[in-house]
């Protein structure tokens, strides 16, 4: 046996490691000092040498250990790094896609938690991951029973930080993923969430909201996370936030998130409500569904700033890639860079335009006399359906007064609102909490806005609103 | 190939930002080792991280896809990207705050669910990256930076707490015996289900300083005071015992604590 022993100076951190471990005292003091004031090494009895390996082993890569042995074996390292996914990782996927729905056609009467499901799994999504919580526990039930039969998976997480952790994880594997919940269970899911953001990572989660703050009232609805939602993660950046009326756009706008989530690689927030979940409605299904994968073209950057603000390119794991993510500030090939402040605008500058930029294409809005309207109620959701039946029967009795109500909550459509502004008078804004889209509102325009606060965990009553718009007060 | 050609193939820079002396660097070099005598590469496995300087292992420096996450949630997470797609070979790396405190749900509902992922935590005694704060692993008496007159609680025995919850694969090794470490790591990574592994680490920076060995080997020889294997166990008297920590590979809690005389 032959041994070379030697220390690449570069390399040496002065440790001492070799110096005290070496059983047969090979390595001694050197004369070069390294930044961090240690002496470097340097080889001093290389004829003592057992071959033992223990210094490479203590040694943080400067060591160099040649030993020759007999027998070198057969195998050699493949030296081939990269690219070493499986063939079809070598190929470009994604984009729109039209599919055939796996139910028949037709009305089906479903609970509102139910379309969730059903729209889920009909574009595509084959992985849940969720904590129970009331009003959203019939999602995950059914999930339960669901996935089996379409080979998904549903996992029952330890906590709500497990949820999403678990669906933002089945995302870089190369599945759709959802998880539900309600505000407190939100609540925790916000860190995440903000990694989500960072990362670029395509999920939908779905917040049925209920009368709070706190444990508040669990059965009761409420639309009490609806500046959480946007607002509450740390360095809350963009969020795309959808917020249904009734069980047939629940099923619509499930399978909005997630070809929004898809197409931007954005978490996609679904609001609904205790009303909403539980209320049974007939729900249309058609034949054929849109759906949008995200994209894969193998090679390219992983990640923003993209030239023109688009989305970057999603690989998942196994394509090969060496894919490197990271909630730290990191570079387009996730490269951590933990003081560059250049990187830092750069990287947050892009995930605000990525989003930014697209937000007509994200203007979803009912909206209902706008033409001559004086007074127009903003209304979300659930609040939608009382709104709409107070604006017509107060049309009845004359009043010039409009709808509009934003489906995409988020981005909010500020220049749909701004251009309204020029010919309203007054805004109202009925919500089932103590004043929180009315801010928002008030925000873009300088028009009178009036909130019409109901945080009490009941449905807004259409008659309350109808006398509001009447003249009689809130 | 020799580890130092073994690091320049596999890493993605040569000299990595950990202190000198750092225990994280002997993690890395037997990986790599294990990972070499198993006929693999690198790339054959799917890394999970948290947050802190253990978290910096992989995502820093390994040429393999990887996920740093949050503080304390890789379990979480390695458990979706596993169950999401069954071929990936699923690592964490995690340290002890990250594993055992902040995410400590996460390792025994894994363990309980055998959960086919395998989890190494580099136990360190400490919060290295913040500072040198206490964690659930400081020993009694330690100093840290929030425990100068000596930590007063007890802290968790991870090989217990994890073969507690379930595990059905658990093993602990000190960085003294970087041989062994090979071994274990190696037997780590071909065993099925929920895995476990306590790697003692030496923080020369943050534990060894406040603890009369600011230099690695003296933490190393610390080490071999302390720790103790299982096959060598037996041949002690209960009055040596009490101070030593065992070492070893672990398939049940039953046999853990009869090697502890517990059972
Ligand atoms: C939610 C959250 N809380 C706190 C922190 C701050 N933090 C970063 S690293 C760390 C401790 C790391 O200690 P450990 O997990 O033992 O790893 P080590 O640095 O010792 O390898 C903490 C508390 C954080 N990043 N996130
Ligand atoms: S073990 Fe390596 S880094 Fe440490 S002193 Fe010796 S040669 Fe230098
Ligand atoms: S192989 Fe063993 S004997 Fe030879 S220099 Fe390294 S530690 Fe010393
Ligand atoms: S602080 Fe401790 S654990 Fe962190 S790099 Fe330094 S020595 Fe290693």
């Amino acid at each position: 046996m032959e041994r070379k022993i030697s220390i690449e100076q570069t390399l040496c951190r002065g440790c001492n490691l070799c110096v005290e471990m070496c059983p047969k005292k090979v390595f001694e003091d050197g004369e070069e000092i390294s930044p961090e004031g240690f002496k470097l090494k340097k080889v001093a009895n290389p004829t003592k040498c057992t071959g033992c390996k223990l210094c490479e082993l203590f040694c943080p890569g400067a060591i160099n250990l040649k030993i020759e042995e007999k027998e070198t074996p057969s195998y050699s390292p493949r030296l081939r790094l990269g690219r070493g996914g499986p063939p079809e990782a070598r190929l470009a996927r994604g984009g729109w896609r039209e599919t055939k729905n796996p139910l028949t056609p037709g009305k089906y009467f479903w609970q509102g938690n139910k379309a969730v499901v059903e729209a889920a799994l009909a574009c595509g999504c084959r992985f849940f991951a969720g904590y129970p919580i009331t009003p959203a526990n019939e999602i995950l039930e059914e999930m339960a029973k669901r996935m089996k039969v379409v080979d998904g998976v549903m996992v029952q997480a330890e906590d709500e930080i497990a949820a999403i952790s678990m669906i933002l994880g089945a995302s870089w594997a190369g599945l759709k993923a959802i998880t539900a919940t309600s505000g407190p269970g939100f609540a925790l899911m916000q860190e995440n969430l903000s990694l989500a953001d960072m990362t670029e990572t395509p999920c939908v989660v779905v917040d049925v909201q209920r009368a709070g703050p706190s444990t508040g009232q669990p059965t009761r609805p409420g639309a009490m996370d609806m500046r959480e939602v946007r607002y509450g993660s740390h360095g809350a950046i963009q969020r795309i936030v959808l917020y249904p009326e009734s069980v047939q756009e629940l099923y619509d706008l499930t399978i909005k998130a997630f070809n929004l989530s898809e197409r931007f690689r954005t978490p996609v927030i679904l609001l609904s409500d205790a009303y909403l979940a539980h209320l049974s409605e007939s729900v249309e299904i058609k034949e054929k569904i849109d759906a949008f994968d995200r994209i894969y073209i193998p090679g390219e950057p992983p990640f923003g700033p993209t030239p023109d603000f688009s989305t970057p390119s999603m690989p998942r794991f196994g394509d090969g890639e060496f894919l490197s993510i990271t909630g730290s500030t990191h570079d387009k090939l996730g490269a951590r860079s933990t003081a560059d402040s250049g990187i830092q605008e750069e990287l947050i500058s892009h995930l605000q335009n990525k989003i930014i930029k697209q937000k007509e294409e994200l203007v979803d809005c009912e909206e209902l006399f706008l033409n001559d309207a004086k007074i127009v109620v903003v209304a979300f959701g659930t609040v939608g359906r009382s709104a709409k039946w107070a604006v017509r029967e107060a049309r009845k009795r004359g009043k010039k007064v409009g709808f509009l109500r934003p489906r995409i909550v988020y981005p909010f459509p500020a220049d749909k609102i701004k251009e309204l502004s020029g010919k309203v008078r007054k805004f109202v804004v009925p919500e089932m909490n103590q004043g929180q889209m009315f801010y928002v509102v008030r925000e873009k325009i300088s028009r009178e806005v009036v909130s019409l606060p109901q945080p009490n965990g009941q449905i807004i009553d259409p008659r309350r609103i109808l006398k509001y718009l009447l003249g009689e007060g809130w | 190939m020799n580890i130092h050609e073994l690091r320049k193939l596999y890493l993605k820079q040569e000299k990595t930002t950990f202190c000198p002396g750092c225990g994280y660097e002997i993690f890395i070099n037997c990986l790599l080792k294990a990972v070499e005598e198993m006929k693999k590469k690198l790339d054959d496995f799917n890394f999970v991280e948290g947050i802190g300087c253990s978290g910096w292992v992989a995502s820093n420096y390994f040429k393999a896809d990887n996920f740093h996450t949050t503080h304390g949630r890789p379990v979480a997470f390695a458990t979706g990207v596993k169950l999401a797609n069954p071929k990936l070979n699923v690592i964490v790396i995690g340290g002890d705050g990250d594993t055992a405190s902040i995410g400590g749900n996460h390792l025994i509902h894994a363990a309980r669910k055998n959960i086919p992922i395998a989890v190494f935590c580099l136990n360190n005694f400490l919060y290295g990256m913040t500072g040198g704060q206490a964690g659930p692993t400081t020993p009694i008496n330690s100093k840290t930076s929030t425990t100068t007159e000596g930590n007063a609680d007890i802290p968790f025995d991870l090989v217990k707490l994890v073969l507690g919850a379930g595990a059905k694969y658990v093993n602990r090794y000190p960085t003294a015996y970087p041989h062994l470490l090979v071994k274990g790591i190696k037997n780590m990574l071909s065993a099925d289900g929920f895995r476990f592994m306590e790697i003692i680490s030496q923080c020369p920076r943050q534990y060894g300083q406040r603890n009369q060995m600011r230099w690695a080997s003296k933490m190393l020889l610390w080490q071999k005071e302390h720790f103790i294997s299982k096959e060598k166990v037996r041949s002690l008297n209960d009055e040596t015992l009490k101070d030593k920590i065992i070492f070893g590979e672990f398939q049940s809690l039953k046999e853990y604590l009869e090697l502890l005389r517990e059972g």
